[in-house]
């Protein structure tokens, strides 16, 4: 039978032990003839070894409580309780402020980070894209000024994505309210009639974040950090029909 | 909801250990793990049928990756603890133990990429595809990577990689 030359990646399965049973042969008697290659492939298996017993330890340690999953999962259940996520909704955007915050602290965990800023977003759709008179408060026609008045008052230089490559125009924004301040408000419309939320701010928690799925309801998106200031994309689709828009803003916002 | 307990419940411990081989720091892990496990439970449905292991690390690893990179950008070093004297045992056990935190000492030397290869591959036993998936690189990489890590960790036991930070315990002059 013919042998297949023995590559380094072949010496690196022999330490795994992951090589079919003959072609582990095949290179245990490489080895033994050329004592070279077995004395570092033998150097590689003693780390392994070492590295192994050194680190088994740790999963044999008692799991703290807050890595208790049964926990996790109940604590989750409990926030996302459709009547209690209505409520929360409602309050917020009703009354808001310290009333708001009392009733929603005493239920649970605060929001933060991405998960706040994704919340948000859904709370700025839910309010503002079903609106057919007066869905923005600043037209596309006077973006310039859009951006200008986004940019003080997040005290950040804001640019207002272009969707134009994958059919959305922007229809304009404004400045919303959030529980962690001022966040700038984009929207944009396609053909169809339907509509897309952009909404970023300056981030506390999660500075750079990756680009995270979400879905609340029938309204979903995608919500990502980079450099300190968060964005969340979300609208009516299917979560993964948004990822390459929500891509295409990452990458225009990166070229700020 | 039960069959996220099932499946991913006996894999918090190997998430444990490689969070806290990779960040060297327990607290700092913990925390990985727990927001790894919270984004775990809340994309459930969004993993893909099979092994969540493979997606779990993945998970892990981008939020390993992230934490690496704000204690970059706050000008942090992300710390290493050094086992004490006072940890250890006695004895043959005290000897094998100086092995051990030695080697991981060493390990700690290495760059991040370097390490979490090793990790993955020869503590957790990923495969080479999943090592690939989770770290978001072609599988040549995982090899030429794997590759590197293992010579220069050799270098490292055996002394000849560049002189050690002056913050390191001499372990191995203890001998």
């Amino acid at each position: 039978m013919s042998q297949r030359p023995i590559t380094e990646d072949d010496l690196h399965a022999y330490v795994d032990r992951v090589l079919e049973p003959e072609r582990q042969a095949e290179v245990a008697s490489y080895l033994e003839a050329h004592p070279d290659v077995a004395k570092r492939v033998t150097a590689f298996s003693d780390q392994r070894d070492l590295l192994r017993t050194a680190l088994a330890p740790i999963a044999d340690e008692p799991l703290p409580g807050e890595l208790n999953l049964s926990r996790i999962i109940e604590s989750r259940r409990q926030r996302r309780s459709p009547a209690w996520w209505a409520v929360a909704a409602m309050l917020l955007v009703c009354i808001g402020g310290a009333g708001g915050w009392t009733v929603r602290g005493s239920m649970e965990m605060p929001t933060i980070g991405l998960a706040a800023l994704a919340q948000e977003a859904t709370y700025s759709y839910n309010v503002y894209a079903p609106d057919r008179v007066r869905p923005v408060e600043i037209r596309a026609s006077d973006s310039a000024q859009l951006v200008q008045w986004a940019s003080n008052r997040l005290h950040q230089p804001v640019k207002v994505p272009d969707l134009a490559t994958s059919g959305f125009r922007l229809m304009g924004g404004r400045v919303v309210a959030t529980s962690h301040g001022p966040a700038a408000m984009f929207m944009y419309d396609n053909d169809h009639g339907e509509r897309l939320v952009v909404l970023t701010r300056p981030m506390t928690t999660d500075q750079g974040a990756p680009m995270t799925p979400q879905t609340s309801g029938d309204v979903a998106g995608f919500s990502w950090a980079d450099s300190g200031m968060g964005y969340s994309l979300v609208g009516q689709s299917p979560a993964e029909a948004l990822r390459p828009i929500a891509n295409e803003v990452r990458r225009q916002a990166r070229t700020i | 909801m039960n069959d996220m307990l099932l499946l991913v419940e006996p894999l918090i411990p190997a998430l444990r250990r490689y969070a806290r081989a990779l960040v060297r720091n327990d607290a700092t892990a913990d925390d990985l793990v727990q927001d790894c496990l919270e984004r775990a439970v809340s994309r459930w449905h969004q993993r893909r049928e099979g092994d969540p292991r493979p997606w779990l690390f993945t998970i892990l690893h981008n939020l390993a990756v992230n934490q690496f990179r704000q204690a970059k950008t706050r000008g942090q070093h992300v710390t290493i603890e050094e086992t004490s004297e006072n940890d250890l045992g006695q004895d043959a056990v005290q000897e094998r133990k100086l092995m051990y935190q030695d080697v991981l000492n060493r390990l700690a030397r290495l760059p991040e990429d370097q390490r979490a290869v090793l990790l993955l591959i020869a503590v957790e036993d990923l495969s080479y595809a999943d090592a690939a998936k989770v770290l978001d690189i072609p599988v040549g990489t995982v090899m030429s990577r794997l590759s590197r890590a293992r010579e220069r960790l050799q270098q490292e036991i055996e002394g000849t990689a560049n002189a050690a930070p002056a913050n390191v315990v001499p372990l191995r002059s203890m001998k």
